[in-house]
């Protein structure tokens, strides 16, 4: 498996790790009343979805980049791949 | 000539075997000869050798069946020794000078099996036989049933010593991927290579050309094997086209990556030191799969009988071995195809006794003394050992020695598969061809896809080239394919003879009829994969290349349905067998996975040190000294000299990490369960670390060397999952913090110095306009200092071992000197080195958790941190450590425990139960986590969780083993066995 890393290009799979589910990026907030709730709800329930999956990749044997990768879980095509910093911003997590 | 059944040099040369020397091998200890370019296959059928091996189940006598990979029947053991290969193919197996070779699966002798009268059991042994027999009593499966039936059926045997070869493996890149040298693979290389592109073409066999060798077609106007080998050497001469003969590719993965095996030196008596087997991993941008097609027999009375053969493979015999397949050979078919074997062998000179066609129509060819027979059937043959003669349907009989059988070509799909697709089943040839989603960037091109003829196979070769050129942007210069003739393929469906007397085999190499099939059709298999798992059809070595087809066949009959609604089982890699040595590669034995050796590691190797495995890395255990015979001995000393005076112990191991930036303070703060926002610069602080579920999984301590820098260290297990979780933490969950980490556990040397003595010692070692008094230096203090004259080092006063202690770490580079250095100026203290198990001890006495309490379950409750895990602040784990049931009140907690009687010994692992308590989970206390024998208290002491332990303390449990068989009184007692009031450290 390949994944097209967006700085060094096309690099294969066996130099990175999986985590897991995208969603490990939207840590909520640890006032919030239900907090305890929240947490669970992040740390254990996931989708497991055949077809399109955002998937959280570490390019460990590499530069070290937390990578979001699109990938078809039925076909294996990469479909996209983000910085993971880049969506984290994105979605409002440097404020 | 090397043996009877060569056939003379015509004017051509005869084939693509090197007359000019003959090779001498051994065949069952019997000295034969062959040339260079046979296969052990070619020579044996040269020196009239049928009988080759015996059959999986029922030792049925059985010779060479086809000339290639697809071989089901010619199993040999090849070499000798630890070097010994079984189920070797003879199709495939290069000969060379020397070459050794036996027959397999027989008891006695080959000749005179003794297990052959299994075969007249065959009437018990049929589909399921083993799985209704042998089901009672149920103790006999291990003991007799099994062994025994692994004795008498099974293929070659193992050497039984270790593989004596290498092995290795590689990586390779390239534009397009050609697998297959035959017209379409040689076409398409050619028409790729010619534009410029980087090119691998890959082929299994040692002679590139694919069937062009084995066939009298011609090519661009001249013999077929002669184009196919100006082409090789045109291709050979281009830079940027790389050729693998001998290389199989055998499976295809995502996003065009493929694995291939390469033959290296299996060729060749002696190896010279090079790897027998390299296997590739290909990367391509577009692939190329002109893997050609296999043909399939036609099931029929004693048809696997040595001597009985596919016609593809007599011709190739014949024209490219210049081997006769016998002396005089009938034909057997439904197609075209197999009409060129009569013909070829006719104008070789070699006798074509008959000609049996399945199709009622007009023949194609008059061969003058054969008999043909249009729209007739073979039901039946004879001869003890090998074909003698066949019996027609009609019951008319015809001598011949070899039968060379035709039931039409199945393209080799395998590799369109191994992404997912599924073939699909086309009338027009009557076979299946890549069908659904090829694996991106594949094209399939010539017999592969069902283009059956040479001329198609060219002209599909090269559009697939020039296609996967425009694709890529390469500006195409391919010219035009070579013209070539459209030979007659037409084939007529035809599967097993119904009018067969005798077994009719569909599957040689597991030995499956067509009656089994019915058979297993009638008890419920319908399915293909249950087909395939019950009568074993299709597994093994061949994976069924030459069987499948028609069993699906004969199933597609037994239910009434198309074969292309029955469909085939699922073609997984690889497609020929590798071995697991060409996986391992070099990465066997020590090699297994990399080692890594701590800077001081030769300086204690040079001293004797016994060493351990940490992960990867090789740590010291003890350092014996001459007298000392039992590890305690060392132990001992090493803790009681480190506590009486200073030991010095390399902890470069641990995780290190530098992190810098404008909130790292910050960062620090939230990966961190306990405060560092406050920590001052020139200060160390413990950290522990939480999952974020709440549960502790690494502590370690970290040094502000200055406002926005700072040194961590790990635990040396979590070193690689804690930096992992720190960049997850500052990518993911941070992005806004001004943050920058690098490990730098491999830069830094690190070492313990600890003891009464150990700030003596460093005044001597740290350059002297450094103040390190206690005073300017106190417990927990760190700074940047220089050692020995100017070699930068870092200084931390941080104690694992509970005494006064330090940690020195240095540039790695200088870390084996700075061993010395310390050694050396420790001298007349009494200064000694330790390893790891005074290590273990020394934090066992003292009190420290360690790995075996941080198992993934260990809250920070148990570890009497609970008020270390700040409220006030956002951290990694802090909302989940606050559930319930993580701060029960009687909760597990850590403490110490000694033995009642101090002579008992504690071991790991002991449960705590109340005195006189049955020992049930309903009663257990919690467990022993660690223990030692202390050399300071002169007794066996331990650490472990148990409920309600500091309410306890005094109190007398039994640590119960049940694995060891002990039942030990013990008293719970503070986990600081030493100085529980810290004062050594901060003396």
């Amino acid at each position: 498996m390949i994944i097209d890393h967006p700085l060094l290009g096309p690099r294969d799979a066996a130099e990175f790790v999986i985590l897991g589910d995208a969603s490990l990026i939207d840590r909520p907030d640890w006032q919030a009343e239900d907090a305890a709730q929240q947490f669970h709800d992040y740390l254990h329930l996931r989708d497991n979805p055949a077809g399109e999956h955002r998937e959280l990749w570490f390019h460990e044997q590499g530069d070290r980049s937390w990578l979001v990768v699109t990938r078809n879980t039925l076909t294996h095509e990469v479909l996209k791949v983000e910085l993971a910093r880049d969506v984290a911003v994105a979605r409002g997590r440097d404020r | 000539m090397s043996g009877p059944f060569r056939l003379g040099p015509p004017a051509d040369g005869g084939g693509a075997i090197d007359r000019s020397r003959s090779l001498a091998f051994r065949f069952e200890g019997r000295r034969l000869t062959g040339y260079p370019g046979d296969t052990l296959a070619s020579a044996l059928l040269a020196n009239g050798v049928r009988l080759v091996g015996r059959s999986f189940k029922y030792h049925r006598p059985r010779g060479v069946f086809t000339a290639g990979s697809e071989e089901p029947s010619a199993l040999v053991e090849l070499r000798s020794g630890a070097h010994r290969e079984p189920n070797t193919r003879a199709t495939v197996a290069e000969l060379f000078d020397g070459l050794e070779a036996f027959g397999q699966n027989y008891r006695g002798s080959l000749r005179f099996d003794l297990l052959a009268a299994n075969d007249l059991l065959a009437p018990f042994l049929s589909a399921g036989f083993y799985y209704k027999t042998f089901m009672w009593p149920k103790s006999f499966w291990e003991k007799v049933y099994e062994p025994a039936i692994r004795a008498s059926a099974g293929l070659g045997r193992l050497s039984g010593a270790a593989d004596p070869d290498s092995y290795d493996k590689g990586f390779l890149h390239c534009d397009l991927l050609v697998i297959g040298a035959g017209p379409a693979g040689l076409a398409a290389a050619l028409a790729a290579g010619r534009s410029g592109a980087r090119v691998i073409l890959a082929d299994e066999d040692f002679v590139m050309g694919g069937r062009l060798n084995a066939e009298t077609h011609e090519v661009g106007g001249r013999a077929g094997a002669a184009w196919a080998a100006a082409a090789v050497r045109e291709l050979a001469s281009m830079d940027r086209v790389r050729l693998l003969p001998r290389t199989t590719a055998v499976g295809a993965w995502d996003h065009g990556v493929y694995a291939a095996l390469e033959r290296r030196t299996d060729h060749l008596a002696d190896a010279g030191g090079k790897p027998r087997q390299v296997l590739w991993r290909i990367y391509s941008r577009r692939a190329i799969l002109a893997a050609g097609a296999t043909e399939r027999p036609i099931a029929f009375g004693g048809n696997d009988r040595p001597g009985a053969m596919l016609a593809g493979a007599v011709r190739a015999y014949a024209n490219r071995f210049a081997v006769a397949g016998g002396r005089r050979v009938g034909l057997f078919v439904n197609n075209d195809d197999g009409w060129r074997t009569a013909a070829d062998l006719a104008a070789k000179g070699v006798e074509v006794a008959a000609v049996i066609d399945v199709r009622d129509r007009a023949p194609l060819a008059d061969l003058p003394g054969a008999r043909i027979r249009m729209g007739e059937r073979v039901a039946a043959t004879w001869g003890r050992g090998g074909v003698k003669g066949v019996e027609l349907a009609t019951g008319e009989r015809i001598a011949l020695d070899c039968l060379a059988v035709s039931g039409g070509w199945n393209p080799n799909v395998h590799l369109t598969c191994h992404q997912g697709g599924k073939p699909a089943w086309r009338d027009d040839i009557a076979a299946f061809v890549p069908g659904g989603r090829l694996p991106p960037g594949m094209a399939v091109a010539g017999a592969a896809g069902g283009a059956l003829t040479t001329a198609a196979a060219l002209a599909e070769g090269h559009a697939a080239a020039a296609a996967a050129l425009g694709d890529l942007g390469i500006a195409a210069a391919t010219g035009d394919p070579p013209g070539a003739s459209d030979e007659a393929v037409e084939v007529s469906p035809f599967w097993h003879v119904r009018e067969s007397r005798g077994r009719a085999w569909l599957d040689l190499q597991n030995d499956v009829t067509v009656k089994d099939v019915v058979q297993a059709h009638r008890e419920g298999f319908r399915s293909v994969e249950h087909l395939k798992r019950y009568t074993t059809l299709g597994m093994a070595t061949d994976q069924g290349k030459t069987a499948n087809v028609g069993a699906l066949a004969v199933m597609a009959e037994q239910t009434g349905k198309t074969i292309a609604e029955t469909g085939t089982t699922v073609f997984r890699p690889p497609y020929t067998p590798v071995p697991i040595a060409a996986f391992a590669g070099r990465a066997r034995g020590r090699d297994f996975q990399p080692t890594r050796l701590t800077p001081s590691h030769d300086w204690a190797a040079a001293r004797g040190a016994v060493f351990i495995e940490a992960g990867l890395w090789l740590r010291a255990q003890w350092f014996p000294r001459p007298g000392e015979t039992h590890w305690r001995q060392s132990v001992d000393r090493e803790v009681l000299q480190t506590r009486a005076s200073v030991g010095i112990c390399d902890v470069t191991t641990l995780g290190k990490i530098d992190i810098q930036g404008r909130d790292a303070a910050e960062f620090l703060n939230r990966v961190y369960a306990n405060g560092f926002a406050k920590l001052p610069v020139g200060k160390v602080r413990y950290g522990l670390m939480l999952r974020e579920d709440g549960i502790c999984y690494d502590d370690g301590t970290t040094a502000r060397l200055g406002e926005n820098r700072f040194v961590m260290t790990t635990t040396t297990a979590n070193a690689v999952l804690v930096f992992r979780n720190l960049e997850f933490a500052r990518q993911c969950l941070w992005p806004g913090l001004d943050v920058h980490l690098i490990s730098v556990t491999e830069q830094w040397a690190q070492f313990a110095v600890a003891g009464p003595y150990s700030r003596e010692l460093l005044g001597r070692i740290v350059d002297p306009h450094h103040n390190i008094s206690n005073e300017a230096f106190p417990f927990m203090a760190c700074a940047e200092v220089s050692v020995c004259g100017g070699t930068p080092a870092r200084l931390f006063r941080i104690s694992f071992s509970g005494e006064l202690a330090y940690e020195v770490a240095v540039p790695a580079r200088y870390g084996e000197s700075l061993m010395g250095a310390l050694l050396a100026a420790g001298e007349d203290y009494g200064a000694v080195a330790y390893g790891t198990e005074a290590l273990g001890v020394m934090r066992v006495e003292k009190g420290h958790a360690a790995g075996p309490e941080l198992i993934g379950q260990t809250t920070a409750r148990m570890l009497g941190m609970q008020r270390m895990v700040s409220k006030k602040k956002d951290c990694i784990g802090n909302v989940l450590s606050e559930r319930p049931e993580m701060n029960r009140e009687d909760g597990l907690e850590l403490m110490g425990f000694r033995p009642v009687d101090r002579a008992d010994e504690l071991a790991p692992g002991a449960h705590f139960l109340a005195p006189g308590a049955e020992a049930t989970m309903a009663n257990d206390e919690g467990w022993m986590s660690s223990v030692a024998w202390s050399p300071s208290l002169g007794h066996s002491i331990g650490l472990g969780f148990i409920r309600n332990g500091h309410a306890r303390i005094g109190e007398t449990v039994r640590a119960w083993d049940a694995v060891r068989g002990r039942d030990v009184p013990v008293e719970i007692v503070s986990a600081h066995f030493l100085d529980p009031q810290g004062e050594r450290l901060r003396g």
